[in-house]
């Protein structure tokens, strides 16, 4: 009897243990929630209010957009590549020119060309804006800003924010152009396909929504992109080991939020 | 304290928890115009605390902060920004922006208010540089460049081109030698008659606060335990003084045994 007792006292426990684990993680879950909603209404309501450091947003804009290209361009026209591979392979003898060449051009467009750019773009700026940010804020710098009477808001955030908002839908056009390029390349040189009937069922199956679907991802994911690394960044604590944490947290919050981001507009746009 | 009815910063009752921790418990200061209040008190009693409640990095629980006879703890960042313009700021580890150089981060401030032009700038930054000893030289080097206690010097330039009516140094002479640390006395002194400004200092450095101090308050458990002049804390009876004054392990201040 008082074995079973004991043994019961015991499950009771344990699931004491596990609600008040998941409480913990719910309740911290709320509060960041609560934090970042704060974060994006001080940043929405301060978007109009001079002023608006150019300079840095055009610093910002060649850190973000012109040094992402090389890998952009690179990630990209592999895709293309291997797309063309995969179709024809999966295909057989029924891929043809007027099969592979929409298909390339239609997955580079919509999905793949977007998403890469912003999975690399939220790799590589990602990170080094949210550590970047997070040691100005553990070495006081940020502190320094407003004794300085310059809003950090206004002077750190807003321009990064601008700039990858701009950035993105640029780099996915260039994106496109180069991975629908990788595509062309495979199937006439190593598929040997006709040239002329690659092209002409290139351009005759664009349509306009194919580019528009990624210039507005493109926005999507700029925008969430820096607003996600730039609160990651500034609310970080704690040293190096925050710092740390805080870019690890930017890289993943921005990869999986673009990919759910993708899902949303993809299924408003089609 | 002659002008003790119309002090410059004078905080009441400031309170300030994080959570259940109540870092300060009911805060009392006046600083008055031209004078060199220095805060002393061990780590994690709440200096730091203080110091940014006064610069509006962080909201009291409760309690009123005045400014030349207004109240200043609860503005908006934007309206903080015209009062922290008539405050500088040292801070312990310069807090330099590494991706400015020198001269962009000393005239950062009077850029910010348009103040000078940018022309201008730069000319101001090398007038600062001056003051605080440092070689024009080295206006255009970026703060990794430079040593720890150049960065400080720097730092010290940053707060005083603005021409602040106080300025608030946090550990100034914390993580330097001896004779640097002198060298920032004396700078903050000659900084201070200089501009006529006002100073606060958070220090754990006893000579430092009796150099530059003309008064010294006390932080203990997040209250302002005693204050006086520097001659007072030499022949002060006060227990907590004295434990602090001369270093010893054991006296009525326990915070050194209880982390053990």
């Amino acid at each position: 009897m008082s074995a079973m007792s004991k043994q019961r006292k015991n499950i009771f426990y344990v699931f004491l243990v596990v609600v008040a684990t998941i409480g913990k993680v719910v309740i911290s879950f709320l509060e960041s929630m609560g934090k970042f909603a704060v974060f994006l209404t001080n940043l929405l309501l301060s978007i109009v209010i001079p002023p608006y450091y150019p300079r840095q947003i055009v610093s910002q804009f060649m850190e973000i957009g012109y040094f992402s290209l090389p890998v952009v361009a690179l990630t990209t026209v592999f895709a293309g590549m291997v797309l063309a591979l995969q179709i024809r392979s999966g295909m057989g003898s029924m891929s043809s020119e007027s099969l592979v060449a929409p298909i390339v051009s239609i997955g580079i467009l919509r999905e793949l060309s977007p998403v890469l750019a912003g999975l690399m773009v939220a790799g590589r700026v990602g990170a080094s804006m949210a550590a970047e940010l997070g040691t100005m804020k553990v070495t006081e710098q940020v502190d320094a800003l407003v004794t300085l009477s310059t809003n950090p808001m206004k002077y750190l955030i807003r321009p990064r924010v601008i700039a990858g908002t701009i950035a993105l839908p640029l780099l996915i056009i260039i994106g496109d152009i180069i991975g629908v390029l990788g595509g062309y390349l495979v199937s006439i040189y190593r598929l040997h396909m006709n040239i002329g009937l690659y092209l002409q069922a290139t351009l005759s199956n664009l349509v306009m929504l194919d580019l528009s679907i990624g210039i507005v991802k493109g926005l999507c994911f700029g925008f969430i992109i820096t607003v996600l690394s730039c609160y990651h960044g500034l609310s970080s604590s704690g040293g190096a080991k925050g710092v740390g944490k805080a870019t690890t947290n930017a890289v993943v919050a921005s990869s999986i939020s673009i990919l759910f981001c993708n899902y949303i507009v993809t299924g408003f746009m089609v | 304290m002659l002008d003790n009815t119309n002090p410059l910063i004078e905080l009441r009752d400031v309170k300030k928890h994080f959570g259940s921790k109540k870092i300060l418990q009911g805060i009392d200061l006046k600083v008055n115009k031209g004078e060199s209040l220095v805060i002393i008190g061990g780590s994690g009693t709440g200096k730091s605390v203080t110091l940014k409640c006064i610069l509006g990095l962080l909201k009291p629980t409760s309690g009123e902060i005045l400014y030349d006879g207004q109240r200043i703890d609860h503005l908006s960042l934007r309206k903080r920004e015209d009062v922290n313009s008539k405050i500088g700021m040292l801070f312990q580890g310069g807090a330099l922006f590494d991706s400015l150089s020198i001269w962009e981060n000393i005239s950062f401030g009077a850029l910010a208010k348009k103040q000078v032009t940018q022309s201008t700038a730069k000319k101001l930054a090398i007038e600062c540089l001056e003051k605080v000893g440092l070689d024009p030289l080295v206006a255009n080097s970026y703060p990794s460049e430079l040593s720890g206690g150049m960065q400080k010097r720097a730092g010290l330039a940053r707060a005083i081109a603005t021409n602040p009516e106080v300025i608030l140094f946090d550990e100034p002479t914390t993580g330097l030698d001896p004779i640097m640390a002198n060298v920032i006395n004396d700078l903050i002194i000659s900084v201070t008659k200089d501009l006529g400004s006002s100073a606060i200092t958070i220090t754990h450095d006893m000579n430092s606060a009796l150099k530059i101090a003309d008064r010294v308050a006390m932080l203990w458990d997040g209250r302002i335990i005693w204050q006086g002049t520097s001659q007072d804390v030499e022949n002060t009876d006060n227990p907590y003084i004295q434990q602090f004054y001369q270093g010893c392990a054991d006296g009525p201040i326990d915070w050194a045994k209880k982390k053990f």
